[in-house]
């Protein structure tokens, strides 16, 4: 629905967009990752026909966005970034001229717009001038907007921005609904929202495109394994030799709670390990501490941790920005997995592998 | 052209919606109507010809402030945005709008008819210069407002915009008298482009081809700048 190629945008000296390429297809969700200033409000200006392309190409449902602009914005529903909305109508003069300027038949308009009310749940401040509305309840008249003449595809730049945790939810839920019959490319900078609604995520930053994949793939291929938090009773030193025995154990972190500070003499120690890929190490730690009957070692708890696409993130983005900063010192030797003295090809790598 | 009217409407609603069109409406009446008091008290002839004339500076003065908003505002606010993204092309936006400011200067300018029943009730008006003085104001009306329209396409701070207005006007106002009795080669040229000399025959009566033409053209050279104007604020 959407392909881009090498596109890229120039605004003076700075670059905003530096040679993307992705493709949208047909019924799918992408996320549009990336931190504020990466250029996903540009791509997105440039899709919906606001701003040209210095170089590159962009189809929208099969129109070319600069020479077919105006079919493509027959196509699409675009939320801009900040939902400028004429503040002195009211909410239903307001969708009835989106509505008529986006071409919507007459007899069609009122159902129409009385959809897009109700899916957006602003049908009870219908009357209201929108300069009275609270920002959540804007923000969800902009969205009526963009799916009032029922577009194939909707560019929604941040639509959950500014929002409260349950209007946040509304509209969260609102979008997976409606990527069930729209194509949708929406922008975020929180993460959580795009595990919950992406089908797929682009995670760009400094303009270019650094990851594409599944959320669920992003992290597994970032660190592979998982880290596991251990909560245990018994002789520090021991346990924390045994569990390094495990074959799929990389590391294990603790620290000797037994002669804590405050005098308080206890046994529990907590305990943090880093497993290899794909190995789930829990089995083994339980047989460890069973088999171990002789010593009385108790397990208290065990807690798997996936890593999330938050940590993704930030690696991968906050790797750009000391990459983009200046040469980093020369590694010496190996580095350390997940150490600071990766470099961002290194990164890319494992992720691409 | 569809597009044009919905926009056309929308600005309608602003309008009426925001107090600029009360305001500029009560300024007009009460200045026409104090000089056609006036001028009727003093000269005791049944014509509109000395008040209509007067009017220029006023309608000079007002025309920006109807339009100074028009594109400004939604470049401020981001609404062009919203707007540019719906399926209308850069004129249709622009003639909309411009249809929206001549719709409301009509509009102010309807209550003076009163004055035309009013002359016909204390005497015996010639008809003839007051309906081709209406066409004038209706054909300078045009080409206020389109200039008016270019300045709020050219800056995002609306009162820049309706300074830059008035300021245009104005000179375009006194250019003719500023070189009269003056010579030199560049007196006609000036005295064609101010509006001072464009606009005194249609008081008198008289509606010539070449007072239209310069009206029409100067309007829709305006519209085609700001049309332009808003395409090349796409690549800035």
């Amino acid at each position: 629905m959407i392909q881009v190629e090498h596109l890229s945008k120039r605004f003076g000296d700075k670059t905003a967009v530096d040679d993307i390429s992705f493709r949208v297809h047909e019924g799918e969700i992408l996320g549009f990752l990336g931190p504020n200033g990466a250029g996903k409000s540009t791509t997105m200006r440039i899709l919906a026909g606001f701003l040209p392309a210095t170089s590159g190409t962009a189809r929208v449902a099969g129109y070319d966005v600069f020479t077919d602009s105006l079919n493509v914005r027959k196509q699409i529903g675009y939320l801009p970034e900040n939902v400028p909305l004429y503040l002195d109508m009211r909410v239903n003069e307001y969708l009835t001229f989106r509505a008529q300027l986006k071409g919507v038949p007459k007899k069609d308009r009122r159902a129409s717009i009385q959809e897009a009310l109700e899916k957006c749940g602003v049908v009870e401040v219908q009357n209201q001038i929108v300069g009275t509305l609270s920002k959540g309840y804007r923000q969800r008249v902009g969205l009526a907007d963009t799916m009032v003449h029922n577009p194939k595809i909707l560019i929604l730049d941040e639509p959950t921005i500014g929002l409260d945790p349950n209007q946040i939810r509304q509209v969260r839920s609102l979008i997976k609904e409606l990527g069930k019959k729209h194509t949708i490319l929406l922008s975020t900078h929180i993460l959580p929202e795009v595990e919950m609604i992406c089908g797929r995520v682009i995670i760009i930053n400094n303009g270019k495109l650094v990851a594409m994949d599944t959320p669920g793939n992003l992290t597994s291929k970032l660190r592979g394994g998982a880290t596991i938090h251990l909560e245990a009773k018994g002789p520090f030193g021991r346990i924390k030799a045994c569990l390094e025995g495990i074959p799929a154990v990389l590391s294990v972190k603790g620290e000797d709670e037994s002669v804590a500070p405050s005098g308080a003499r206890t046994k529990t120690h907590r305990f943090v390990l880093e497993t290899d890929k794909g190995r789930d190490v829990r089995e083994e730690v339980f047989h460890a501490f069973v088999e171990n009957k002789e010593n009385k070692w108790v397990l208290l708890g065990m807690k798997k941790e996936a890593v999330t696409l938050e940590e993704v993130f930030h690696q991968i983005t906050t790797r750009e920005a000391e990459e983009a900063a200046g040469p980093l010192p020369p590694a010496e030797g190996p580095a350390p997995k997940g150490g600071i003295k990766e470099t961002v090809s290194g990164l890319l790598k494992r992720i691409k592998a | 052209m569809t597009n044009s009217i919905t926009i056309f409407k929308r600005e309608m609603i602003s309008y009426f919606y925001s107090p600029i069109a009360y305001i500029v409406i009560a300024v007009f009446l009460l200045s026409s109507g104090y000089f056609f008091a006036r001028i009727l008290a003093l000269s005791q002839q049944a014509t509109l010809m000395y008040s209509l004339a007067n009017t220029q500076v006023i309608l000079s003065i007002l025309a920006p402030v109807i339009t100074m908003r028009l594109l400004s505002e939604e470049v401020k606010s981001g609404t062009i945005e919203m707007l540019m993204t719906a399926p209308v092309t850069d004129f249709e936006v622009v003639f909309g709008k411009f249809l929206a400011a001549l719709c409301l200067y009509l509009v102010m300018l309807a209550p003076t008819l009163l004055y035309v029943v009013f002359l016909g009730w204390v005497g015996d008006p010639d008809m003839g210069p007051i309906i081709s003085s209406y066409i004038g104001l209706a054909l300078m009306g045009a080409m206020f407002v389109s200039i008016g329209l270019l300045m709020s396409a050219l800056t995002r701070n609306q009162i820049v915009a309706g300074v830059l207005g008035i300021v245009t006007l104005v000179i375009l106002f006194y250019l003719g008298f500023a070189v009269s009795g003056t010579d030199g080669w560049y007196v006609p040229i000036l005295q064609y482009v101010g509006t001072y000399d464009h606009w005194e025959p249609f008081t008198k009566g008289l509606v010539d081809t070449k007072d239209v033409i310069y009206y029409v053209s100067i309007t829709v050279l305006c519209l085609f700048i700001t049309v332009r104007t808003l395409e090349s604020s796409k690549w800035r």
